[in-house]
């Protein structure tokens, strides 16, 4: 099984079919190689290189550990020492790869739409791991099979979105991917964070958390970043925290069996108070657990040239 | 040698006259009869052609001096050449900035030696074009600029925009108006909507342009400067034009053809040969456009020719730099989304880059096919059909996102002052 696809640069450009191949191999890999410790071969021989604009410890360790449950060999590349700095431009960093016979590139970018240049360049596969505010298709994967496997179906079901939307790769690859399936997608945050369009998307918007996260069935944190105070987006950090941060109180009237989610890293007591974090209705490092499963899943779909 | 073109449809706009006759070229004018019998003549079978006086172009970029891997008064002459443009106006965001004689001078004696159509240079509105200090405005007009512009950039500083407005009224020359607040566009690089969100891309809001647009037209009602709005790109800012004009205020306007054509739907997925500013907006923007075009709110139509080579433009979207390259498909552009849409009268289409621009720019004996005019005239063939192919594209540069369509009548031969600089 393969899906119709060179690269992975956006969950906006896959199908619903496409999404459920991806849970289901998702599936398969996590019962047999996350859960038994087990390799297998359907890449044994090929190249994965990580090349990571940004910092990133999980993606990339993610990837580098999928990748090598199915037998591939890793290159990670270092940006500090590359020749990116010496002023190479990203589509001669990816020729140069391509000419190592590389069979995969993993960007990480803070320009959206990179891995997009780099695809429509080069003819090995390309695959998004977070490209600026654009998408962070295989975390918005991985959200997806995280709420699948608990709760079975997405049909009716409510999920929150918290926070910074305007500049969140990870919202908008979890609203595209939840879309998909047909679940109800509302996100809230300040209006200076939430772009104005987001309901041609037919997500719902709300200011208020008490009351966008009545009965929700999964809440997903998103990070704030403290660089917005700068941009005067927020006014403080402080403030950004009485009226957002997640907090035991805040989740009352959520379902009681509400699911919560984090892209990670966390930052604790800000958006999200420690004891939800430390809660048991906290997924997060089933996310992380997951992520690897999912990235199996990527690597293994899609359709290579050579 | 003289040419007589015969047969030939000549549709005159500043003339209202479109008739079949012949036209006769002797020493570079347009003339009744020849006066000398014994030159030898050119002749040329208009039979199913049509000609039209030289478009002039108010808004191009021709990069020299300091460009020149984009563009040269050399290679941008030519790309004009094939697009039936006559005359050029560049503008003076070059390296080092037109703001003197010198660079006038320059600018003139390079298009002599190496142009094939007449260049009329812009010159900075403001020393620097850095919007502090007027430039010598009055000696830059005698040298032969056009207009003053910092296009580029808005005059951030009203009271500048003010004295520029007050003082340029005695050399008789607008001041075109590149409109964009900066603090709105925010390092913006696409219009803010739903394709900017969807991307993930910054965007500019329209009220960018729009702000600064109501301020200058304010500005222009308190001085009654001659105040050109360049590359008018929403429906707001044709509205704004539209009651400044019925309030006599002495305000004119351009549009190009990327912001009657192209909507920001054609920015994905993140093609930088669309990546232009102002950038490309909605559908009802391009009705609206179109709407003032026809309306007459919209004076002019120009390219705005922004020529970048092929390593600026394929990068990352955030990096390359604003601008398409124009002179090359305006015409047809006009023809396939104006004319043949039934929206304006082929002669209506023409006024915008003929006698439009050749009254708001005072350009003496240019934009019409009167007797006694200089010859400068580009005919026109409906059915000349071709596909926009980057082999033939003759601009140094390719950054075109009408590269593989298909066009439906062309320019098919170029005369500039009696000589034919391009010949399909």
């Amino acid at each position: 099984m393969l899906l119709n696809h060179k690269d992975l640069l956006s969950i906006e450009h896959l199908s619903k079919d496409d999404l459920y191949t991806i849970l289901k191999i998702t599936k398969h890999f996590k019962d047999t190689s996350i859960k038994s410790f087990k390799k297998n071969d359907l890449l044994y021989g090929k190249t994965v290189a990580n090349l990571f604009c940004e910092p990133s410890t999980r993606t990339k360790t993610s990837f580098e550990i999928a990748a090598k449950k199915l037998s591939a060999d890793v290159v990670n590349i270092d940006v500090n020492t590359s020749s990116i700095l010496k002023g190479e431009s990203l589509i001669d960093t990816g020729k140069t790869l391509e000419a190592m016979n590389i069979n995969y590139i993993v960007v990480r970018h803070f320009f959206s739409g990179a891995p997009d240049i780099l695809a429509k360049n080069l003819n090995i596969s390309i695959i998004n791991a977070g490209d600026g505010s654009h998408e962070h298709p295989t975390q918005g994967l991985l959200d997806l099979y995280t709420i699948y496997e608990k709760k079975k179906s997405f049909k009716g079901l409510k999920i929150l979105l918290i926070g910074d939307i305007l500049h969140s790769r990870v919202a908008k690859s979890n609203i595209w991917a939840l879309k998909k399936m047909d679940a109800n997608v509302s996100v809230v945050g300040p209006p200076t964070l939430i772009p104005k369009n987001i309901v041609d998307l037919n997500v719902k918007v709300y200011y208020d958390l008490f009351e966008a996260i009545k009965d929700v069935d999964v809440v997903n944190v998103l990070r704030i970043q403290f660089e917005r105070q700068k941009e005067n987006l927020l006014p403080s950090i402080e403030e950004y925290i009485e009226f957002y941060q997640l907090t035991k109180k805040k989740l009352n009237t959520a379902k009681s069996d509400v699911l919560i989610m984090h892209p990670g890293p966390v930052n604790r007591n800000i958006e999200i108070s420690s004891d939800v974090v430390d809660s048991p209705s906290a997924l997060i490092n089933e996310q992380v657990t997951n992520g690897i499963a999912v990235r199996m899943a990527v690597l293994s779909l899609l359709k290579q040239k050579y | 040698m003289n040419i007589e073109i015969r047969n030939i449809r000549m549709v005159d706009p500043s003339q209202k006259k479109d008739y079949v006759g012949n036209i006769f070229i002797e020493n570079g004018i347009i003339v009744s009869s020849f006066s000398n019998k014994k030159c030898e003549i050119n002749i040329i079978d208009g039979k199913d052609k049509i000609a039209i006086p030289g478009l002039i172009d108010v808004h191009s970029h021709l990069r020299e001096p300091g460009y020149e891997q984009k563009e040269t008064i050399f290679t941008g002459t030519r790309s004009a050449a094939k697009g039936g443009i006559t005359t050029i106006f560049c503008m003076p965001n070059t390296n080092p900035v037109i703001d003197n004689v010198t660079c006038v001078n320059y600018i003139f004696s390079k298009a002599k030696k190496e142009g094939i159509v007449n260049v009329f240079p812009i010159a900075c509105a403001t020393k620097g074009s850095n919007g502090e200090k007027l430039s010598e405005i009055g000696i830059l007009k005698k040298a032969g600029i056009v207009a003053v512009s910092d296009d580029g950039n808005s005059i951030n500083n009203a009271q500048i925009m003010r004295r520029i407005l007050e003082y340029t009224k005695m050399f008789k020359i607008p001041i075109i108006s590149h409109s964009e607040d900066k603090y709105l566009s925010n390092n913006g690089v696409m219009n803010e909507g739903k394709n900017s969100m969807i991307l993930g891309l910054r965007g500019i809001p329209k009220q960018a342009e729009e702000v600064i647009i109501s301020r200058d037209i304010m500005l222009a009602e308190l001085t009654g400067g001659h105040l050109h709005i360049a590359h008018v790109s929403t429906a707001k800012s044709v509205d704004l034009i539209r009651e400044a004009k019925k309030k006599r205020i002495n305000v004119t306007s351009e549009t190009c053809p990327q912001y009657f054509t192209l909507t920001d739907d054609a920015v994905k997925i993140y093609d930088t040969n669309t990546k232009v500013y102002p950038p490309l907006r909605e559908k009802n923007d391009v009705d609206a456009i179109k709407n003032g075009l026809v309306d007459g709110t919209i004076d002019c139509i120009s390219t705005d020719h922004a020529p970048h080579s092929h390593e600026e433009k394929n990068q990352e979207f955030d990096l390359a730099p604003f601008g398409m390259i124009g002179f090359e498909t305006v015409l047809s552009l006009i023809l396939s989304e104006l004319v043949y849409t039934g929206i304006l009268s082929f002669s209506d289409a023409i006024s915008k880059m003929t006698s439009m621009p050749a009254k708001i720019f005072n350009l003496k004996n240019r934009g019409s096919l009167k007797e006694g005019n200089i010859a400068d005239i580009s005919i026109i063939d409906l059915k000349y059909c071709y596909e926009f192919k980057i082999e033939s594209i003759l601009s140094k540069s390719k950054n075109s996102p009408f590269i593989g369509r298909l066009f439906n009548g062309g320019v098919i031969m170029t005369i500039v002052a009696g000589s034919i600089v391009w010949e399909a």
